[in-house]
């Protein structure tokens, strides 16, 4: 008999790709979507919005198109509506993050809690191996490290990594492309999905404020949020390093560490967000060189090719996904901190985000960037 | 693949003897009802005809029936048509709980316009009580609508005895009798009842046709405009194959109703028996006994039902988490809920409902899958023990 394989499909070219592939394989394929989130809300057609196009992932339009390619390769194919755990582990997640300052990264949570549970294949670009000394499963970049999403995926556990295939990862995107032409496939010159697939305009800030006022959860927001001077929407002073008042904002959630648009001050130099500061709901500016960092703080970890960090240990360090990966050296600070040392000063590195370790191709680990220094 | 349908509560296959009735009707006789000449004649006859044929399985005069598209369609027209024809304001609806979305739907519709709804709830076995629905009546009330039997757990309510209690009280009462029909007997006398929904599909006609029993002299404003079809209660021309086709079937039901009805709740017995001792923690939702024959709506403690129901398919066995029009739903069942069933029950429950056309070899071959597969569901549940919460949640 032959060996079946669940497949999440998203309707995209790479998912659908993988779909064909592990077909032609010989997988009996099952192909599933996942219903993630109601584009009807309130909080995704607010006016900035642009019309829903594609270019997301996970609408309704893209479920249809994910049904269309199952039935294209004759797969059975299935809906799983996950509206419920997606608003609780990947949205208010994300919301919570900015309230706190922090520029959250939602695509990490929903690769971890959402499509890796139970399911065996999905269209990311990356690749899996076990390592025969260690025994451990291995994430490993794609090789088109131009497409590579492996750090998205640093957060899966062992018993992830072993039920799981990633079909695409020794193709690049134009190989992809290509086969997906080949196969007929009907969402072949589909568009990349790009962006946060609940935020359909790429207004962040709007997304967040009409959330916390009108989405589910919008009173234990109140609650928890009202003694935090740097809630949603809550103005305060944009003040320069040594505390000089420059101006004004509407909301520490409009900003992000690195961003120079949307300041409002006019002064002679470029000025820079250095810092969100919610604990005094100021945001602190200043000129580009103090966006270098040394180094970071990183919290919540997990450790994929080693079991713990046990001594220094050299590694490449990933601060936002386009980062190119920078030499740096790891310090354990206890079970779940580690200190990251860069050898060159990083720009803009981001509360919120994760940073991600490689040894040459391989995922050592990661974590949440809870502070710079 | 071996294939297996137990999903006929969401719709049947047709029946060989009603696409035989139809097909002339593609052929030779496609004239439109309402034309002068002999294709219109031809039409009005087999549309005629036809019209005795659902009356006779009602017990009703055929022209208390009106064809519409559906039960959605019969649901609306019944209880939009009475508000909207009983003069006053203030008016008042009763309904229960645990109607389909076609009567609760249009409830709420009605509430927006300022219509008062009372939607009475069920005990645990999912009945509505007649005191409960009498508690409610209002000097404004002017209608009830309690459906026949439940789609998702079968249970029979006691239509007959919320009959006298309308007719004492001169309120209009509608019964949504889409899943009893062709399934046991119907007499609208008896239940006394002044509207009664049927829909072709459920019982081996196409889908896409309907009927609305409405007693003679019942005033009722219909939904469309456009001619006077139907006695000026449903217009738009006839759909002739259609409507030819519940014919067909409504009289096959009268035929057969009493073979089948042994034999189908005989297999569904079994089923059921056979699942509850085989399986360990399964259980019945809804009636044992007030309950049309080919329903089984069974509970598989710790199982998510959506992953059964994938693992079924994948094994050729069709069925459902509940109604086929809530299904995408995050919602746990409101027939369920109404229950008092918490979320995690309401996610662990299947409903299974058989046709004439079910064989003893089709359950054998579902009571042999059924075990193994719940018990490896069971134990991935106890593994990933997240998801079953997340649904539960």
């Amino acid at each position: 008999m032959t060996e079946k394989i669940v497949i999440a499909m998203s309707g995209g070219v790479d998912s659908s790709t993988a779909a064909a592939l592990l077909q032609r394989r010989g997988y009996e394929v099952v192909g599933l979507s996942m219903q993630l989130w109601d584009y009807t809300r309130p909080e995704s057609s607010n006016a900035e919005a642009e019309p829903k196009k594609s270019g997301t992932c996970c609408s309704l339009d893209d479920i249809y198109d994910a049904r269309r390619v199952a039935r294209f390769l004759n797969l059975p194919f299935y809906v799983v509506n996950f509206e419920k755990a997606f608003e609780q582990e990947v949205v208010i997640p994300f919301v919570r993050s900015y309230l706190e300052g922090e520029t959250p990264i939602p695509c990490v949570r929903c690769n971890t809690f959402m499509k890796f549970d139970h399911l065996l294949a999905t269209g990311h670009y990356a690749r899996v191996r076990q390592n025969q000394a260690t025994g451990r499963y291995e994430l490993l970049q794609a090789l088109d490290t131009s497409k590579d999403q492996s750090y998205f995926l640093f957060e899966m556990t062992q018993s992830q990594l072993k039920h799981i295939l990633f079909p695409l990862g020794e193709y690049s995107k134009s190989e992809v492309r290509r086969m997906a032409e080949e196969y007929h496939l009907p969402v072949f010159e589909k568009p990349d999905s790009q962006e946060i697939c609940f935020i359909p305009g790429k207004n962040y800030g709007r997304f967040v404020e009409t959330y916390v006022s009108q989405g589910p959860t919008a009173q234990e927001f109140e609650t928890s949020q009202s003694e935090n001077p740097g809630w949603a929407a809550r103005s305060g002073p944009i003040v320069s390093r040594d505390g000089n008042v420059l101006g004004q904002h509407r909301g520490i959630h409009n900003f992000t560490v690195g961003q120079r648009k949307g300041l409002g001050i006019a002064v002679g130099e470029p000025l820079y967000v250095i810092e969100t500061d919610v604990t005094h709901g100021r945001v602190v500016v200043g000129p580009q060189k103090d966006l270098l960092k040394r180094g970071l703080i990183a919290r919540r970890l997990n450790w994929i090719s080693i079991e713990k960090l046990v001594e220094p240990m050299r590694v490449k360090a990933k601060i936002r996904n386009r980062h190119e990966a920078a030499p740096a050296t790891l310090y354990s600070n206890g079970p779940d901190s580690v200190s990251v040392e860069f050898d060159e000063p990083q720009r803009a590195i981001t509360p919120g985000q994760a940073v991600v370790f490689y040894h040459h191709d391989c995922v050592v680990g990661g974590g949440w960037i809870k502070e710079s220094r | 693949m071996r294939r297996v349908y137990l999903d006929n509560n969401a719709t049947t296959e047709v029946a060989p003897e009603v696409m035989g009735a139809m097909l002339p009707c593609y052929r030779e006789f496609y004239g439109n009802a309402s034309s002068v000449h002999w294709y219109g004649q031809e039409a009005k006859a087999l549309m005629d005809k036809a019209r005795q044929q659902v009356a006779t399985l009602l017990n009703a005069e055929p022209n208390e029936i009106v064809f519409t598209s559906g039960g959605t369609e019969s649901d609306n027209l019944a209880i939009r048509g009475i508000v909207d024809s009983v003069p006053g304001t203030g008016k008042h609806i009763i309904t229960s709980q645990i109607e389909h979305h076609a009567v609760l739907h249009t409830g709420q519709m009605l509430q927006k316009l300022g219509i008062k709804v009372t939607y009475v709830p069920v005990d645990a076995e999912g009945l509505v009580d007649p005191a409960e629905i009498e508690k409610s009546i209002t000097p404004e009330t002017v209608l009830i609508s309690i459906m026949h039997s439940n789609n998702e757990i079968g249970a029979i309510q006691p239509v007959q005895e919320i009959g006298a209690i309308a007719r004492a009280r001169d309120i209009y009462f509608h019964t949504d009798a889409v899943q009893a029909a062709g399934k046991v007997p119907l007499d609208v006398e008896q239940l006394g009842v002044d509207l009664l929904s049927i829909a072709g599909h459920k019982f081996h006609a196409p889908k896409g046709v309907g009927a609305l029993y409405i007693k003679k002299g019942t005033k009722i404003r219909s939904l469309l405009y456009g001619g006077a079809h139907e006695r000026n209660r449903r217009a738009g021309t006839e759909n002739i194959p259609h409507i030819v086709g519940l014919g067909k079937a409504s009289e096959l039901a009268m035929t057969e109703m009493e073979n089948n009805t042994g034999r189908i709740l005989e297999l569904r017995n079994y089923f059921e028996g056979e699942t509850f001792r085989r399986i360990p923690h399964t259980s019945l939702n809804g009636p044992r006994t007030r309950r049309i024959p080919n329903t089984a709506n069974i509970r598989f403690e710790q199982v998510e039902s959506e992953a059964l129901l994938i693992n079924l398919d994948l094994a050729g066995v069709a069925c459902s988490t509940g109604s086929a029009c809530a299904s995408g739903s995050i919602e746990p069942s409101h027939v369920l809920t109404a229950l008092g069933l918490p979320p995690e029950q309401a996610f662990s429950s299947i409903r299974f409902s058989l046709s004439k056309f079910t064989t003893r070899e089709e359950i054998e071959y579902v009571l042999n899958l059924l075990p193994e597969m719940v018990g490896r569901l069971r134990e991935m549940s106890h593994q990933h023990n997240k998801s079953f919460v997340m649904r539960g949640e």
